[in-house]
């Protein structure tokens, strides 16, 4: 300890002192500032380029997703605008079909009526013919049978037996 | 340690206890500063002790500025006149005398001659004002480097990595991410200023800086001013009013905390000296050891051991520059703590 104050010197104490603190101060200033901020500048702008590139890779993501989305609508709205179509045609068929039928029924209903009217046309017709020839029938019978009575009851007996079988 | 007046004149060739003498004397006067810059001396044949180097301004302070030449003390052999003062060299240092040059010891042979205030431009204030140089340039240069391209060049390719580390291991984890820039220049600087000067220490320059205790008191000591004036009411706190503990015990603790504050950076002086002391001692020891055996299995033994030993030294410079750097960011991280409930 005696050898350690006997070696102190107090020259040596205040020249360290004083060119220490001015060696701080001026490398402070000319180089570890600059030093720093630059490397902190650096180091920021890896980061921030860091981030930059997480973000856009999380949006090229999501553009992608949106992408997957817009094309998974698009196929739905193409299958339901298949569906209609189909359903429509199927529709448009089945309206067709009804249609179709429908005056088909009505044809057949026409007909039907028209032939009942011819029908009740000929019947008519018939009956005026039957008993036109049934007046000509008479005419004969009475011309001919009239002479003999018991022939004549027979044979407008037969007669009206025929035209109930009618 | 000491022994006679001319120490430095080497009259002694002969016997190995003189050898030994000489290496110890040789290792003190390695260990201590130096009026003059010189790298080696010799002995020519007409017995004159010759030395190669250069002398540094003397500054005395002794009633007025007294400012001479080195080169007046012929390194210590003659008495040196100024303005019609006499000043001679003893162990290294400058001492008033008379004009014969008596120094008058006294019975632990101290000299009794009155000491001028020193502030001479030494060898070690010398090899502190080039390291500063050699680091300001070093520095700025590579700050420069930063303006065209922000990735380093140059040497700032080997620099950056130690500087980030210093930030990242050393001042963040210590002193908080919120506060650590102030401390910053002061951490970078201690720590290239003692790594530098430490290797420069192991060249055959000769220089040893950190091995003076004038030079770690002066960082310690700004370490803890820094300390101090940076504290917070928390730091204080913890000094004079230990929470959390009764109130006898904290009346206690309050002078131990107020010796602890002292203690740190006392500690920081002393561990940065006697390292550095102890490694040169042991260096050089075994460097005159190669002197002693003189043949060649012992003399290649110790330059083995020496070598060795310098890579070991080499660890030590850089280790110390980060204990050193790694003890004052912990001192000021404790100074700047918030507070917290926990303890």
């Amino acid at each position: 300890m005696e050898k350690l104050i006997n070696e102190f010197s107090i020259g040596l104490f205040f020249w360290q002192l004083v060119l220490f603190i001015g060696l701080v101060l001026l490398l402070r200033k000319f180089a570890w500032k600059p030093i720093l901020d630059a490397v902190e500048k650096r180091e920021d702008g890896i980061k921030d380029a860091l981030d930059a590139a997480e973000n856009a890779k999380l949006e090229m993501q999501n553009l992608q997703a949106d992408n997957e989305k817009l094309l998974k609508e698009a196929r739905a709205e193409r299958e339901e605008m298949l569906k209609e179509a189909r359903e429509m045609k199927n529709k448009m068929i089945e309206d067709a079909k009804t249609e179709a039928s429908e005056s088909a029924a009505k044809l057949v209903a026409q007909a039907q009526a028209s032939i009942e009217s011819e029908k009740k046309a000929a019947i008519a017709d018939l009956k005026s013919q039957v008993a036109n020839l049934s007046v000509e029938i008479a005419e004969k019978v009475v011309r001919t049978e009239l002479s003999n009575k018991d022939k004549q009851l027979q044979l407008v007996e037969t007669m009206l037996a025929e035209k109930s079988l009618k | 340690m000491i022994t006679t007046f001319s120490f430095a004149k080497e009259e002694k060739h002969e016997g190995e206890g003189d050898i030994k003498t000489e290496i110890k004397e040789y290792i003190n006067h390695h260990l201590l500063d130096s009026h003059d810059f010189s790298l080696t001396s010799y002995t020519n044949g007409a017995g004159e002790h010759k030395y190669i180097g250069f002398p540094l301004p003397v500054i005395l302070w002794d009633n007025g500025l007294k400012i001479f030449s080195s080169s007046k003390f012929h390194h210590g052999e003659s008495v040196a006149e100024v303005n019609g003062e006499y000043y001679t060299l003893f162990h290294n240092k400058v001492y008033k005398t008379d004009a014969a040059g008596t120094i008058n010891l006294d019975d632990d042979h101290h000299p009794t001659n009155i000491k001028p205030i020193d502030f001479s431009i030494t060898k070690n204030v010398f090899t502190i004002f080039l390291v500063g140089l050699l680091m300001f340039v070093m520095f700025s240069r590579m700050a420069k480097k930063y303006k065209t391209g922000s990735i380093p060049r140059g040497m700032g390719r080997f620099l950056e990595p130690i500087i980030l580390y210093i930030r990242d291991d050393i001042a963040v984890p210590n002193i908080g991410e919120k506060k650590y820039k102030r401390y910053m220049p002061y951490l970078l600087t201690v720590f290239f200023f003692i790594w530098i000067i430490n290797l420069l220490g192991l060249t055959p320059l000769g220089v040893n800086v950190t091995n003076n205790i004038a030079v770690t008191l002066a960082l310690a000591l700004i370490t803890y001013f820094l300390t101090t004036f940076t504290a917070n009411k928390n730091y204080w706190g913890h000094i004079f009013w230990m929470p959390g503990v009764p109130t006898p015990m904290k009346i206690i603790l309050a002078p131990i905390e107020l010796l602890g504050t002292i203690i740190k950076p006392f500690s920081l002086m002393i561990r940065l000296y006697a390292n550095i002391t102890a490694g040169h001692i042991v260096l050089m020891s075994i460097i005159g050891l190669m002197f002693i055996f003189k043949n060649w299995i012992g003399s290649s033994l110790s330059f083995g051991l020496a070598f060795a030993l310098s890579l070991l030294e080499l660890l030590v410079a850089a280790l110390q520059a980060y204990i050193f750097t790694m003890l004052s960011a912990l001192y000021f991280g404790s100074a700047v703590e918030e507070h917290h409930e926990d303890h």
